[in-house]
């Protein structure tokens, strides 16, 4: 077999061999990789014939099969994907907009009349137009040519502390190779059905993308509606005869959190993979109980390291006294090396920052080389040649096992609802508000809040409807308070101890 | 109902909850504002709110959410 260069060469070798399988479905419509293989190849003709080539092409649609059908029509026509956030507010969009300049937008029904109330003004097309152009095969073998394997197939954006999300670009190599390593761990084969909860607009929902067209597996998108129901969540699974998933914590802790498995089990999970942030062992000992015969994977890794880079197979038993659940080592073809504040190699057991080594390292920050250079730096340990490492901002540790430990963050980037966020962007979004004097925005970790303090004379009401025209759900306060002074510590800055513990004490009044 | 409305307000305070029907429907309500009205129900009116509970009839109104801790207090 040639040497592959190009993701879509699994859609292209599996729809031989597969044809009429379902590849992805939600509830309710099935796609085959036959009709995933039509319809890709028709948006990448018409992109191409519009004259796009080499450009993001924006993908602003609802959750639903078709979004990655059109992701892989951007690839096709030599483009790169850009997945919008159809929920987040205009504010945001407008940001990455001026970020990309991009010239094409693909809607779907529930979004072509949203983007026509942007600052918009190139073309936009509706998926349901373009998915009938005839295919061209002869122009896209020639594309397909043409194509290196460090070329562009998506930008995905991500929270910026100076309240300017930023695009990370990645390419055919850093994902072809991430997919294989993670498959491996996973044991993906054909009998595979994954149940995605990531929303596609992140790079975490390439684990279910791109190993299913790779092995012909099937992947149902879950409807996000159902994680708020955790008991029909479950009859979901069964339902679909889901036996894989690959989830974020707090997704899989609402299920144990709540008592489902008190009435109703995952039948036919046997894998389960979990990331974004610690698992609270008393929940992932539910989650063991219930499913004793399955295999749990703990996943760690940032979205410039194109999708996880660390991986623990749980292979011991866990009690509440131990320590958390390892992120273990990382994939194969990728290097961590842990640096303390010396720029030196950690020492046995001593805390450093997680740096990553390897082809997985995306190609950096779009049109923005100067935040780019901050974190994709010159490994110190290397004065012989070029090499790149990515400076995650994680501090980890390896415990007596050999094995690495999460320990904590660098600065104020949070974890919350499987979403990375810096409550900075949060704080400079609401500073912009008329009436809003100074904000700080702390996080609570052991109930997963964010709290903003404010002062100004805006109302709290005012504050949080304000937060929901300019920043995504996910960021948006679960609790406001007021202050009449901010309080700042002896450097003139703010003073975020004394909030937190002015917080902690609130909630003791109360109880 | 008061302090209901008190836990619900602090969660949402651009909400007039004494008016709103359709909490889940027009999204008001999200994954993380389920899980923590179930721990502060469970503060509060000490009941635990059984899973098969955990349907959007339950929590599309404050009065609903309201009928359903008074139901499971009576059910003891």
């Amino acid at each position: 077999m040639s040497r592959q260069n190009n993701i879509l060469e699994y859609l292209e070798n599996i729809v031989d061999i597969n044809p009429d399988k379902v590849c992805y479905a939600n509830q309710s419509e099935e796609f085959t990789f036959k009709q995933v293989y039509d319809s890709a190849r028709a948006i990448g003709t018409f992109l191409h014939k519009e004259g796009h080539y080499k450009k993001p092409v924006v993908v602003f649609m609802k959750k639903h099969p078709t979004m990655i059908i059109t992701f892989l029509g951007v690839v096709y026509a030599g483009d790169y994907y850009v997945p919008i956030d159809e929920e987040m507010p205009a504010h945001r969009i407008e940001m990455i907009f001026n970020n990309l300049s991009p010239e094409a937008v693909i809607c779907d029904e529930s979004t072509i009349d949203i983007i026509k109330t942007f600052n918009y003004e190139n073309s936009v097309y509706l998926y349901d137009e373009i998915v009938k152009t005839q295919t061209d095969s002869l122009v896209l073998n020639e594309i397909s040519k043409r194509v290196i394997d460090t070329d562009p197939i998506y930008i995905v954006f991500t929270s910026g502390s100076t309240g300017v999300p930023k695009g990370v670009v990645a390419c055919h190599r850093s994902v072809i190779d991430y997919i294989e390593s993670f498959s491996d761990v996973l044991e993906i084969n054909s009998d595979t059905v994954f149940g995605n909860q990531t929303p596609l607009y992140v790079d975490a929902s390439l684990k279910e993308i791109y190993p299913t067209l790779k092995y012909g597996a099937t992947a149902y998108i879950i409807p996000k509606e159902l994680f708020m129901f955790p008991l029909k969540l479950v009859q979901f699974l069964n339902e679909k005869k889901i036996n894989t998933i690959c989830w974020v914590v707090p997704a899989l802790t609402m299920i144990s959190g709540l008592g489902v498995f008190e009435k109703e089990k995952p039948e036919y999970l046997h894998t389960i993979a979990f990331g974004s942030e610690v698992f609270p062992i008393k929940q992932f000992l539910l989650w063991r109980k219930a499913l004793p015969n399955a295999k749990f994977i703990n996943l760690y890794g940032p979205t410039e390291a194109t999708g996880m880079s660390c991986y623990y197979v749980v292979d011991r038993e866990f009690s509440e006294e131990d320590d958390a659940i390892p992120i273990g080592r990382p994939f194969k073809n990728t290097d961590i090396i842990l640096l303390n504040d010396a720029d030196e190699l950690a020492k046995e057991g001593e805390p450093g920052e997680i740096c990553i080594r390897g082809t997985s390292l995306t190609l950096g920050y779009y049109k923005d080389f100067t935040r780019t250079n901050e974190v994709f730096v010159q490994n110190p340990l290397n004065d012989l040649y070029p090499e790149t490492i990515y400076r995650t901002g994680d501090i980890g540790k390896y415990n007596d096992r050999g094995e690495l430990i999460f320990l904590s963050r660098k600065d104020h980037q949070i974890k919350h609802m499987g979403h990375r966020i810096e409550l900075g962007e949060i704080e400079a979004a609401i500073s912009r508000m008329d009436g809003i004097i100074n904000t700080c925005c702390i996080f609570d970790d052991v109930k997963k809040r964010i709290i903003l303090y404010y002062t100004g004379k805006s109302s709290k009401a005012d504050v949080i409807n304000y937060a929901k025209g300019k920043l995504p759900r996910y960021m948006i306060p679960n609790l406001v308070e007021q202050l009449d002074v901010m309080p700042l510590t002896t450097n003139g800055k703010i003073n975020r101890v004394l909030l937190k513990d002015k917080y902690l004490n609130r909630k003791s009044q109360r109880q | 109902m008061e302090s209901l409305i008190e836990i619900l307000e602090e969660l949402h305070p651009e909400v007039d909850f004494e008016e709103h029907k359709s909490l889940i429907d027009d999204k008001v309500l999200d994954s993380f504002d389920i899980i923590t009205l179930i721990s502060e129900i469970h503060e509060e009116y000490d009941v635990r709110v059984p899973v098969d509970e955990i349907i959007p009839e339950n929590f599309n109104s404050a009065q609903s959410l309201y009928s359903l801790i008074q139901r499971l207090q009576d059910e003891g």
